[in-house]
């Protein structure tokens, strides 16, 4: 459908003035709001993601897509609450250290909502206790943890035997990310997954949630 | 001592140091707190490692502040301290260096994104900034280093918060670059010529890059700044790209590599060399043995 290509490219474009109208007039034609998340919103924030792995697109345009993206969501929120799509499920992220290096980890906070996940960030230098407290709390899936510091990987093993220690391997999914990170290493502490980027780390998440269901 | 920036314009190479994290770690430094919260509780640290890259050969010292802007201190409950905290690293890099090195304040980037892609206003980056330099020269820096940075709009408004406290001082100022299939980026989209311009216009008197790349990028990286500006450039590369050995993290360039690559830097014209992630005083000190031993002044040499 036309308009929902319009939505998408609006979005692509990081213009989230233009984003609420076309949302809103896509609603008035009929189309429901499922459709115009998934088609729209999330296939263009798709697009981008994919844009800005190939280096075509760079962080303020990934930022300005997120608004536009928020700016949709706030008017698809109510009906698709009140149309009872439930989402695909909660999971909490976070680094397990300070820097700038939450961008990444940001990205894919955006990225998850995007794909239609409740998102629950817990910022920077979260440590292995709180994120199963956390997840345990709000019966969170996944937990998305990432590092860029080499001395605190090992915060992400913490989490994996924490886990483990409590019984809920099986309940809830751990995935880990961030320069340092391989898929070795997740091998190695025994996480459920790696995502090497955005992308990869969205699939990864999807893949874990549905697993848990 | 004669100011940095004579001895470079005279196409004199400096050797700056390396990293100060690594070693803040190896001596205790706890995961999660703030490396400049030492500033103020362990000072004598910073002095020692200030020393060992000295006595390493290093004439530019760094201040342990990269993440001292009150900004970026409010992560940790600090901002409240972020005067006596960079006035306590500089302290702490003289008491080491005296007058036989510069001491080099350093800056890195807030944390921040500015609107209209992120939350943060400029005039808000500006002053915490200014916090910082107004602290970091006011204590004596001779040369103030802003690195890291990969929004140009932030390495702008740091630069000119750096002039706005002294007309005078040296700034350098570095970009963190992305090889890409289109060339180097940062994260947020600069590019070299970009940056050239830029950071030029906004008054640094050197400008380069730091992080996020090993010798052979770096070296690359060069090259490209060299086809853009005629500032003095400074280079500061990682120690390679970090690899896992069996859970523990490796930087695979060794010292001996790294001086082979200081010379190939000093070939392309860089004016100061030193090291970042994974670098130490042992990279500094073959580095320094290599550009003694190999590196003719200018006059007296035509490179390659």
């Amino acid at each position: 459908m036309e308009i929902l290509k319009q939505i998408a490219q609006c979005l692509e474009a990081g213009d989230d003035a233009g984003v609420t109208p076309l949302v809103r007039q896509a609603l008035e034609d009929g189309i429901i709001a499922k459709t115009v998340l998934d088609e729209g919103l999330i296939a263009g924030m798709n697009t981008v993601g994919e844009k800005f792995r190939v280096h075509e697109i760079f962080l303020p345009d990934v930022l300005l897509a997120a608004k536009a993206m928020y700016a949709g969501m706030d008017v698809l929120k109510p009906l698709l609450i009140s149309a009872g799509v439930s989402s695909r499920g909660r999971v909490v992220i976070g680094s397990v250290q300070g820097d700038l290096h939450d961008i990444g980890k940001n990205l894919v906070g955006i990225m998850l909502k995007g794909a239609g996940f409740e998102v629950i960030d817990l910022g920077n230098d979260v440590a292995a206790s709180t994120f199963v407290a956390t997840a345990k709390k709000h019966d969170a899936r996944v937990i998305g943890m990432s590092a860029l510091l080499t001395t605190t990987m090992p915060v992400m093993k913490e989490v994996v035997d924490l886990l483990k220690k409590e019984n809920l391997g099986g309940r809830i999914k751990t995935i880990i990310g961030g320069a340092p990170v391989s898929q070795n290493y997740a091998g190695e502490i025994g996480a459920d997954a790696y995502g090497y980027d955005c992308a990869q780390a969205v699939a990864g998440v999807k893949k874990l949630a549905a697993a848990v269901q | 001592m004669e100011a940095v920036i004579s001895r470079v314009g005279r196409g004199e190479i400096l050797l700056a140091d390396g990293a100060i994290g690594s070693l803040l770690m190896g001596r205790g430094l706890a995961r999660g707190a703030a490396p400049e919260s030492l500033n103020l509780s362990h000072p004598e640290m910073l002095e020692e490692i200030a020393g060992l890259y000295l006595e390493a050969g290093a004439e530019i010292v760094q201040t342990n502040t990269f993440g001292a802007s009150p900004l970026k201190l409010e992560n940790y409950g600090l901002a409240g301290q972020a005067a006596a905290i960079n006035e306590s690293a500089v302290q702490a890099v003289r008491r080491a260096v005296g007058e036989r090195a510069y001491v080099s304040a350093s800056c890195g980037p807030s944390g921040r994104i500015l609107r209209p892609y992120g939350d943060t206003e400029a005039e808000k980056m500006f002053a915490s900034f200014q916090t910082q330099m107004q602290a970091l020269i006011g204590a004596g820096a001779d040369v103030v280093c802003i690195e890291t940075m990969s929004d140009i709009s932030e390495a702008r408004l740091a630069v000119r918060a750096a002039r706005s406290v002294s007309p005078s001082i040296p700034i350098m100022a570095t970009m963190t670059f992305e090889a890409t299939a289109r060339g180097f980026f940062t994260i947020m989209g600069v590019t070299i010529e970009k940056a050239c311009r830029e950071l030029h216009e906004a008054g640094a008197d050197v400008i380069g890059s730091n992080c996020g790349n090993g010798s052979l990028q770096m070296i690359a990286i060069a090259r490209e700044f060299k086809k853009f500006s005629a500032l003095p450039l400074l280079i500061q590369a990682n120690a390679g790209v970090p690899e896992l050995r069996s859970g523990q993290v490796h930087y695979p360039e060794t010292p001996e590599y790294m001086a082979e690559m200081s010379l190939e830097l000093a070939r392309v014209g860089v004016a100061v060399i030193g090291g970042c992630c994974g670098t130490t005083p042992e990279h500094t000190r073959a580095m320094r043995r290599t550009l003694d031993k190999e590196w003719k002044k200018p006059n007296g040499h035509s490179p390659a």
